[in-house]
């Protein structure tokens, strides 16, 4: 079997070259691999496009908003790009109040089934959500049954950096509550997974195969979040 | 003057659209103000509280001390398992959305127009939006109610004949709960359902743009019980 533990976060990250499509998972502060995030800040690789839910929040911790404050980013794919209270405004919205970093709004809906349907070979989708929107202006429109949709593309990317619960060492994942949020669908769209583990990887055959969310030979990486790693 | 009269509070604008969630709903409560609606728990109802992240049946805010790390609702805060329960991803989350199986999402909003649209995503002098999962919940679920204050803060009307401001949904909006008042949109425009204590049907037009259907059951606001 293929040896996919990685002794540390920096060389799981060390081949990721500038231009770089990512994948960025988490929601609500929970899911997010920030051990992988720092890396891929101290790694340092630029003009990347990021694909997550927001654009970073205000608070101190590393997210993907750490890797846009450092001008690694050149785009985004979100579902915010303006904060939902005007007084708290971010890096990413600094710099892209100056066009010092592009960005595709995205309702997250749409968002997270881009991202299912690059993981699962779908060519495109109709979705209802947008329609009579500005969103939705230029996109091609199909009545089906009386009703009106968007045709949506996949969102593809280079790598997933994803935070699993529970890992065995042939790469198969598990998450927990709230933490799962778009860390499945990213890990199975992206060339190559990269995953950060809270608990201790344990030898394959160990994990009930039913138990399942990320099946193994969706996972290229594994890094272990030690002790001193970042947790919260 | 009408507009120094004391306006309702936003828990009551809040529990007083709770009082329309109807047993074995799937509700969906938006960040920020709508949120007050899971304070208002009728013992007679088994609601289904959805949130996009892929949580299915949530109960209250956990007690300090007792949270789960990895429980969050759509707003980061940390609230406790209730049986039932189930999680799914995001994909999993908006699919269910756009079935069509949630009830009712209740979210905030800058403008609702009397055709039922309404506008909480962009101010067009700023770059950017902030969509959220708005625009799926409210192309896909079965009502969208609105909590809003029913004026802006400079003292401008938000229930329009049209929207100014983007969209977020066209035609969607059901119910509306603002500090003045409950309102129904029908086919005909905004129907005033209820008018807060001490605002007449006239004072509530006052600070309206769109022309208000006056009913003749006009009733006091019902606070919860």
């Amino acid at each position: 079997m293929k040896n996919k533990i990685y002794q540390s976060f920096d060389a799981a990250m060390a081949d990721v070259a500038d231009g770089s499509v990512f994948m960025s998972p988490g929601f609500g502060g929970v899911g997010i691999p920030r051990n992988l995030l720092a890396a891929l800040h101290r790694q340092g690789a630029r003009d990347l496009t990021g694909v997550s839910n927001n654009t970073g929040t205000l608070d101190e911790k590393v997210d993907v908003g750490t890797l846009i404050a450092a001008g690694q980013v050149k785009k985004m794919y979100a579902a915010f790009t303006a904060p939902t209270h005007p007084s708290q405004v971010t890096p990413f919205v600094q710099m892209y109040n100056n066009d010092e970093i592009d960005a595709e709004l995205v309702p997250q809906g749409t968002m997270a089934e881009r991202i299912r349907a690059a993981a699962s070979g779908i060519g495109a989708f109709y979705t209802p959500a947008s329609v009579g929107t500005e969103l939705a202006e230029g996109k091609e429109h199909r009545e089906i049954n009386g009703r009106t949709y968007v045709l949506e593309y996949p969102i593809h990317a280079d790598y997933a950096l994803v935070r699993a619960w529970r890992a065995d060492t042939f790469g198969n994942l598990q998450f927990r509550m709230a933490a799962r949020n778009f860390n499945p669908i990213m890990a199975m769209a992206a060339r190559i997974t990269v995953a950060e583990v809270e608990e201790e990887i344990v030898p394959a055959g160990e994990l009930d195969p039913d138990k399942i969310h990320v099946p193994g030979v969706y996972v290229d990486r594994l890094v272990q979040i030690p002790p001193d790693g970042i947790w919260d | 003057m009408a507009t120094d009269k004391p306006r309702l509070q936003r828990q009551a604008m809040c529990d007083r659209l709770a009082m329309e969630f109807q047993d074995e709903w799937i509700v969906n409560l938006g960040v920020g103000m709508p949120t007050l609606c899971s304070n208002y728990v009728d013992p007679d109802k088994d609601l289904v509280f959805h949130s996009e992240n892929g949580v299915i049946g949530y109960g209250p805010l956990a007690p300090a001390g007792e949270e789960d790390p990895h429980l969050v609702n759509a707003g980061g805060q940390n609230v406790t398992a209730v049986p039932g329960m189930a999680i799914v991803h995001h994909a999993d989350s908006f699919a269910l959305i756009r079935k069509g199986m949630v009830d009712v999402t209740v979210m905030g909003a800058y403008e609702v127009a009397e055709n039922g649209d309404f506008a909480n995503w962009r101010i067009p002098t700023r770059k950017g939006g902030g969509i959220g999962g708005a625009m799926d919940l409210a192309a896909c679920a079965k009502q969208v109610f609105i909590a809003m204050e029913h004026c802006t803060r400079e003292g401008q009307p938000r229930m329009l004949k049209r929207c100014a401001l983007p969209i977020t949904a066209p035609g969607v909006v059901t119910l509306v709960a603002t500090d003045l008042g409950l309102f129904r949109v029908t086919p005909q425009g905004f129907e005033l359902r209820e008018h807060a204590p001490g605002w007449s049907a006239a004072d509530i037009q006052e600070l309206t743009e769109a022309q208000l259907i006056i009913p003749e059951d006009l009733q006091e606001f019902r606070f919860r019980g």
